[in-house]
């Protein structure tokens, strides 16, 4: 877990042109935090193709399926799904204050905001849950049904996750010194949370609002 | 002198990697991603000679023209095990596993980025590996439906099992991605963030480059296929209407899916090896590798237009005609790249003091059957050929002479090559030789029948075929025996020369490259000091130094 102490003056024996750019690699190489950060963002991306083709194919099924909507079904209800966006995205604007009070070290704002988007993405859940049980179709309806529960349900695993993670950090912050090593977990759960955040607002535009 | 503090050199009750005195360590949970690296090559190498034998069966039944060696359905699940078992089990693994070895030494690296994270995407493998042949013993069987999936094929469930053969091959390929994930966002991290000082991208090894390259493909490419599976899993298990036509699904959109990964996949394989070719030449030449930039850059140009290629797999599956047009052009031009690399070693082989020892034996050969399926593949770019050829033997000859040609034997010029590095040993030499030729002449045997069997109109995926394909047939079956045999030599070379061979210096070969400025094999963090990398690569005849602190990289230096 320590970092490699590097002795500067080890390079002092080269000539600067032929290291041109290496007091910036010297640095990171041993960050792991900085690794962990950057790795995390690059599978995030690539965790981002996968609704990215979920997103392809409704677009496609949209536009070329035969019988799209379940027999007897007329569309989806928008007004409670609306409540929810609000709530979730602005959740992510929570998660940030949170973010900040934890940079200049003030551990109950933190907590208390940390807490509060706990809270948001749990009513994000439920009212994902409400809606679930009072539609009218399944899974197995057709590709509308199939797609319609792959993607929210998808995205709400990813949602659930993000509680589970905001859970972990909420209780590893009592740990005394938990964030002498910096604060990567909280920053990654965070990133984590706009991430699920931005995928909402897209799937909310393809599946609510363009119907 | 050692500017590092001794805190830092973490699992030092590991032993040397590589010394075969300590072999336990092979089976436990190392984080060394040299005993990472060589537990994916004994793996993957494992699976190799199963999907082998899968292939002889197939070849045995294919000697006559009668299906009268096995069931048709058994037929069917023995080519569809073999292309899993070499491409999820073979090719990726054992890629994975020679890139795991080389990259941190190569950019001068003490290991991986996320070194736990490596051991637990390697041991997913045997994992899936057991998975996938527990569908042997599923009621039904093995999955049927090819290594392609195709819906609706792949969604018929005659024994109305859950678990069954097509189940448990879904199921494996979603581990396989998961793994697969885990290594790129690893080997990407690693790469960006870990290289030594005065490692600038310029200086990279081309191979580091084509790792790059490829693992970048992995990033973007597997997440579409898994998304397909899982639409795929859903319809199997849960019932589901994605890719049903009967209950309004599209099968074509899993084609799409499909190959929006399985064709960049290709280059995940062909990458790494470009990547052997440009490292092994240069040693054996002793030139420079010629336009090393152009080569390095080309990797990348590959990924990019590797994304918008996939539907030349799917010209004949109803694709309108403007969208033929589009990937023909895509598809053609992918091979410009290719065929500046092809052209930059053969200009780096020109003229050079040729060593024609195993590996450069090797790496000539594959280069030489890599050209061929090269010409093949344009042909089947093209629109007009490939609607005649579409689902025949050409098809299959042409992938071989990439994946046997190419892929097989580029992975044995580079398992020779860094054979001492790897185990401190030399490999015999002489059964090296035998194990080239009779590899080479395999090859063709095997898979050049099949063209002409394809100009003919010899369907793929068939237990019995008209008498008048039966010459061709049995010649190949034949090769294809040769082939077999062929890895008895590579067998008995590795393990013989890994126990009992000559000790190898710390570079045998004279090569340039980081990983030849430590001991063969390395110490658990590879380098001491980090090495400071002052000049660019393959600096064959000239006369500067690799870096600047060539005696600091190890405690107790020894020289050869
Ligand atoms: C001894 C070496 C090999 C022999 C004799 C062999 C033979 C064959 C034959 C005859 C087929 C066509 C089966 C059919 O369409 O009915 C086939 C298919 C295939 N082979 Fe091989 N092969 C060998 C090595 C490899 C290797 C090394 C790889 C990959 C790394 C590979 C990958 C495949 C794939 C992906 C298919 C397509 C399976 C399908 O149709 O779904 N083969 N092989």
């Amino acid at each position: 877990m320590n970092p490699t102490k590097i002795d500067p003056s080890l390079n002092s024996h080269v000539e600067s042109t032929h290291i041109s750019g290496l007091h910036g690699t010297v640095e990171h190489t041993h960050d792991e935090a900085g690794n962990s950060m950057f790795g995390f963002i690059v599978f995030l991306l690539s965790e981002s193709v996968i609704f990215l083709s979920f997103f392809a194919g409704y677009i496609v099924y949209k536009t070329t399926a035969l019988d799209w909507l379940p027999k007897g079904f007329t569309g989806l209800e928008t007004h409670e799904p609306a409540i929810n966006t609000v709530v979730l995205v602005s959740s992510s604007f929570v998660i940030y204050i949170a973010e900040r009070f934890l940079h200049v070290k003030n551990l109950w704002g933190f907590r208390a905001f940390w807490l509060l988007t706990m809270a948001m993405g749990s009513y994000f859940l439920y009212g994902q849950a409400v809606e679930w049980r009072n539609l009218p179709f399944g899974f197995t309806d057709g590709v509308f049904g199939g797609t319609f529960y792959l993607l929210t349900g998808f995205h709400g695993l990813h949602v659930m996750t993000g509680v589970l993670l905001q859970t972990i950090m909420l209780g590893r912050s009592f740990i005394p010194g938990n964030y002498d090593k910096g604060e990567f977990g909280v920053a990654a759960t965070s990133l984590f949370w706009h991430f699920v955040d931005v995928i909402w607002i897209i799937l909310f535009i393809l599946i609510y609002i363009w119907q | 002198m050692t500017n590092l503090s001794v805190e830092t050199i973490t699992q030092i009750e590991q032993p040397l990697p590589g010394a075969p005195d300590n072999w336990k360590r092979f089976f436990s949970f190392s984080t060394d991603h040299k005993v990472i690296g060589i537990q994916y090559l004994v793996t993957s190498f494992f699976f190799f000679l199963i999907g082998g034998i899968f292939a002889m069966i197939i070849r045995g039944e294919l000697i006559t023209p009668e299906a009268d060696l096995l069931d048709r359905a058994v037929y069917n699940a023995m080519f569809t095990m073999h292309g899993t078992v070499m491409l999820f089990l073979w090719t990726f693994p054992s890629l994975v596993g020679l890139s795991n070895y080389l990259v941190p030494l190569m950019i001068g690296a003490k290991d991986m980025a996320f070194p736990r994270l490596n051991a637990a995407a390697f041991w997913m493998v045997p994992v899936f590996g057991v998975i996938l042949m527990a569908s042997f013993f599923v009621p039904g069987g093995p999955s049927q439906s090819g290594w392609w999936a195709y819906p609706p094929v792949s969604l018929q469930n005659p024994t109305g099992n859950l678990i069954n053969g097509q189940m448990l091959w879904l199921l494996a390929v979603a581990i396989s991605g998961v793994s697969s994930i885990m290594g790129a966002v690893n080997f990407v991290t690693t790469i960006v963030r870990m290289r030594s000082p005065g490692m600038t991208w310029f200086r990279m090894p081309v191979f580091v480059w084509t790792v790059l390259a490829a693992q970048i493909i992995q990033l973007f490419g597997l997440p579409a296929l898994t998304a397909g599976a899982v639409m795929l899993l859903l319809d199997l298990t849960v019932g589901t209407s994605f890719f049903d036509p009967a209950k309004g699904g599209d099968p074509i959109l899993f084609q799409h899916f499909f190959w929006f990964y399985s064709h960049p996949a290709v280059y995940v394989i062909i990458l790494p090896i470009f990547g052997i070719f440009s490292e092994i030449f240069p040693v054996y030449a002793r030139k420079p590798l010629f336009g090393y930039k152009v080569v390095a850059i080309s990797s990348l140009i590959i990924t990019g237009l590797s994304g918008i290629v996939w539907v030349h797999h799917m010209f004949a599956s109803g694709t309108p005609g403007w969208m033929r047009m589009v990937f023909m052009a895509t598809t053609m031009l992918i091979s410009v790249p290719t065929g500046i690399k092809v052209f930059a070693w053969v200009a780096t082989v020109w003229g050079g003091k040729l060593r024609l020892n195993t590996p450069m034996l090797f790496a000539l050969g594959g280069l030489v059957m890599f050209v061929f399926a090269g010409i093949t593949g344009i042909m089947l770019a093209s629109v007009p050929i490939d609607i005649h050829v579409n689902n025949t033997y050409f098809v299959v000859g042409h992938f071989h002479y990439v994946i046997y040609g190419a892929v097989v034997m580029g992975m044995y010029a580079a398992l020779y090559h860094w054979f001492p590095k790897m185990t401190g040993r030399m490999y015999s030499e002489g059964l090296g030789k035998l194990h080239f030729a009779l590899t080479f002449l395999g090859t063709n045997l095997n898979f050049f029948p099949m063209h002409p069997l394809g100009l003919q109109g010899m369907p793929r995926r068939v237990a019995s075929y008209d008498p008048e394909f039966a010459f061709w047939n049995v010649v190949a079956s034949l090769g294809a025996f040769l082939l077999g045999m062929s890895t008895l030599p590579f067998i008995l070379n590795m393990i013989g020369s890994w126990v009992q061979g000559e000790k190898a210096p710390q570079n045998p070969w004279r090569a340039i490259g980081l990983e030849w400025l430590v001991s063969s094999p390395p110490t658990v963090e590879n380098f001491e000091e980090l090495p400071i990398v002052i000049s660019e690569p393959y600096g064959y005849g000239k006369s500067e130094p690799l870096v600047a602190n060539p005696d600091a990289l190890e405690v107790s230096h020894e020289s050869n």
